[in-house]
């Protein structure tokens, strides 16, 4: 194992962080709060309860996986993108580090600032509504496995992106759609029943149901279901990203 | 002790169907300094990616310091200090950190004593705090170099090390890597200089079309293949050469105002007296004379045109 490569990958990456702090964090903080304002004061004084618990309250597990999944997305995948773009990954790939130490240093230190802003946005929420955390220790698992799974998510689009634009496009067309869908700002069963059939084919769902759970006991999904489908997407991302370094898939010619 | 590299039948087929190394066979020895000389597109750069890691061989085995390339990458990696022919970096990283991570991944302990001699040696020590994006060309691929030399690696590879340096630094470059000879270092350079590898270089190989068409020591390169000729200034011009010359390998320039005599510097005998004994019999006269050796341009410039 080289454990020093790895901490040097993590370390220069959580730099980047430090260097562009204003757009790391301070940036979805801010956009949370403006959820807060718009989505639990001006919309929640009308909609007084969802599942028993005051709108507010009842949003922030799903703010807080929306800026988990688009904020790891995107780390990671800009993290990993920007060495092709500009050469330096020639490094990387002449350098005794394995697939996974590469791997590990870049996705846990997009991961890692994902949580981090995870957990800061919590604080930002129990500012503006009451919190109660059922069961902190799903809470913590479901944020580090989320992040973990879409950091992996990013650096595969990162890998594929052959442009800024193609960067950008997956959280746009995919990430934000899915997550506004997923049970965000709402509980499923307040749709259709055809609309909460197609639903269920959205993963964020089972993600969004399973943080809210550990935070209210009640969710859309059963527990079970959830941790199923974070560890199955968590199984999959791994899988292709070993393929690439294996094949080389866009890393070598 | 094994090669420090040792390339067998090695190929690359592009993807795009384009062959940029056919059968490839190459030793480099610990400890010399090699020079891969070659005309753009030759497969140069290719050849060190291959080694390096950075491109799959089609088929072939490399062999660095005896590890397999591939099976056993990372201790044939760690040994590999790798300069770039193109100039790339993390813009927004200062020198300094830029350096050290290079250690880092390579999983050297951090050595700030080290950093500094390599900072040093190669005049970046003033701009250890500039961010890599503020720096000029030369001092760039500077960087680039630093890089490679922070983890203290057994092979250095060297893609074009001195495009775009001035001359004075090129010369302070050589210092360098002379120095890193000295040390043990193996070094693998490419160059477009030639003066580079005639000054530098133990050994040459000369790649074309992405096959090796020679290895061959400096020195008996430029014996063997090295030839020497004498110009004579006739004083007359001649229309045509004497008979009693035809036997000596003369030819007249076209404006008959000088005799060119080519001749191998390895030849026990030169045939020079007996020419210009002849010269003398046959009453031609001359104003002045000069000889000149071909150099490793010149050896490379005929080799590449022989080899179509
Ligand atoms: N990724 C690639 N895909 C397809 N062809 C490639 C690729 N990289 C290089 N080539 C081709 O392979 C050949 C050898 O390229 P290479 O870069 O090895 O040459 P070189 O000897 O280093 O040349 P130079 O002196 O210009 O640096 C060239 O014809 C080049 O176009
Ligand atoms: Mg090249």
């Amino acid at each position: 194992m080289n454990l020093r490569g790895m901490a040097a990958i993590y370390r220069s990456e959580m730099a980047r962080t430090r260097r562009t702090l204003l757009q790391s964090i301070v940036s979805p903080v801010l956009s949370t709060s403006l959820y807060f304002v718009v989505f639990g004061s001006a919309i929640g004084s009308r909609i007084t309860e969802v599942a028993g618990i005051s709108y507010g309250a009842f949003i922030v597990p799903g703010l807080i996986m929306l800026m988990l999944l688009t904020q790891s997305v995107s780390n990671a995948s800009f993290g990993i993108f920007f060495p092709r773009f500009s050469g330096s990954i020639y490094e990387l790939l002449s350098a005794p580090v394995s697939y996974m130490e590469i791997v590990m240093g870049y996705v846990g230190a997009a991961a890692s600032k994902s949580i981090l802003l995870g957990l800061i946005i919590l604080g930002t929420a129990g500012l503006f509504v009451p919190l109660q955390i059922a069961h902190p220790f799903w809470m913590l698992l479901f944020l580090v496995l989320t992040a973990f799974t879409f950091s992996l998510l990013g650096f595969i689009i990162g890998i594929w992106a052959e442009g800024f634009d193609r960067l950008q496009l997956v959280p746009l067309l995919v990430i934000t759609p899915l997550t506004f869908l997923g049970g965000t700002f709402y509980s499923i069963d307040m749709l259709p029943p055809f609309w909460q059939g197609v639903t269920l084919l959205n993963p964020v769902v089972y993600l969004v149901s399973g943080f809210r759970w550990s935070f209210y006991g009640v969710g859309d999904v059963s527990l079970a279901a959830s941790l199923a489908v974070v560890v199955a997407f968590l199984a999959v991302s791994l899988a292709v990203v070993s393929w690439i370094f294996r094949s080389g898939y866009r890393l070598k010619p | 002790m094994p090669p420090a590299i040792s390339v067998t039948d090695l190929s690359k087929t592009y993807a795009s169907g384009f062959q940029a190394l056919t059968g490839i066979n190459l030793e480099v020895k610990a400890g010399e300094i090699f020079a891969l000389l070659g005309p753009n597109g030759a497969g140069k750069t290719t050849l060190i990616s291959v080694i390096c890691g950075l491109v799959n061989p089609t088929s072939g085995v490399v062999l660095v310091d005896g590890h397999d390339n591939i099976r056993d990458y990372r201790a044939a990696r760690a040994r590999i200090g790798l300069v770039p022919q193109e100039l790339t970096n993390e813009a927004f990283e200062t020198v300094w950190n830029s350096v050290s991570f290079s250690r880092g991944l390579f999983g050297k302990a951090p050595d700030p004593a080290h950093i500094e001699r390599v900072l040093r040696s190669l005049a970046l020590w003033e701009k250890r705090n500039n961010r890599l994006i503020t720096l000029s060309g030369g001092m760039k691929r500077r960087v680039l170099i630093a890089k490679a030399l922070s983890h203290e690696p057994t092979i250095l590879f060297l893609d074009e090390p001195t495009a775009g340096v001035d001359v004075e630094l090129r010369r302070e470059m050589w210092e360098v890597v002379r120095g890193l000879r000295e040390s043990g270092v193996t070094i693998i350079l490419t160059t477009h200089y030639i003066e580079e590898a005639e000054e530098m270089a133990d050994r040459i190989g000369v790649i074309q079309r992405g096959e090796i068409i020679l290895v061959e020591n400096k020195q008996t390169l430029m014996q063997s293949l090295g030839r020497k000729q004498l110009t004579l200034e006739l004083l007359e011009p001649l229309v045509s050469l004497p008979n009693a010359l035809s036997d000596y390998p003369l030819t007249l320039s076209d404006d008959g105002q000088a005799l060119v005599y080519r001749y191998d510097t390895q030849q026990e005998h030169t045939g020079i007296t007996g020419m210009l004994e002849e010269l003398r019999k046959a009453g031609i006269q001359f104003k002045d004379l000069h000889t000149e050796q071909s150099s490793l341009e010149d050896i490379f410039v005929n080799l590449v045109r022989e080899n179509p």
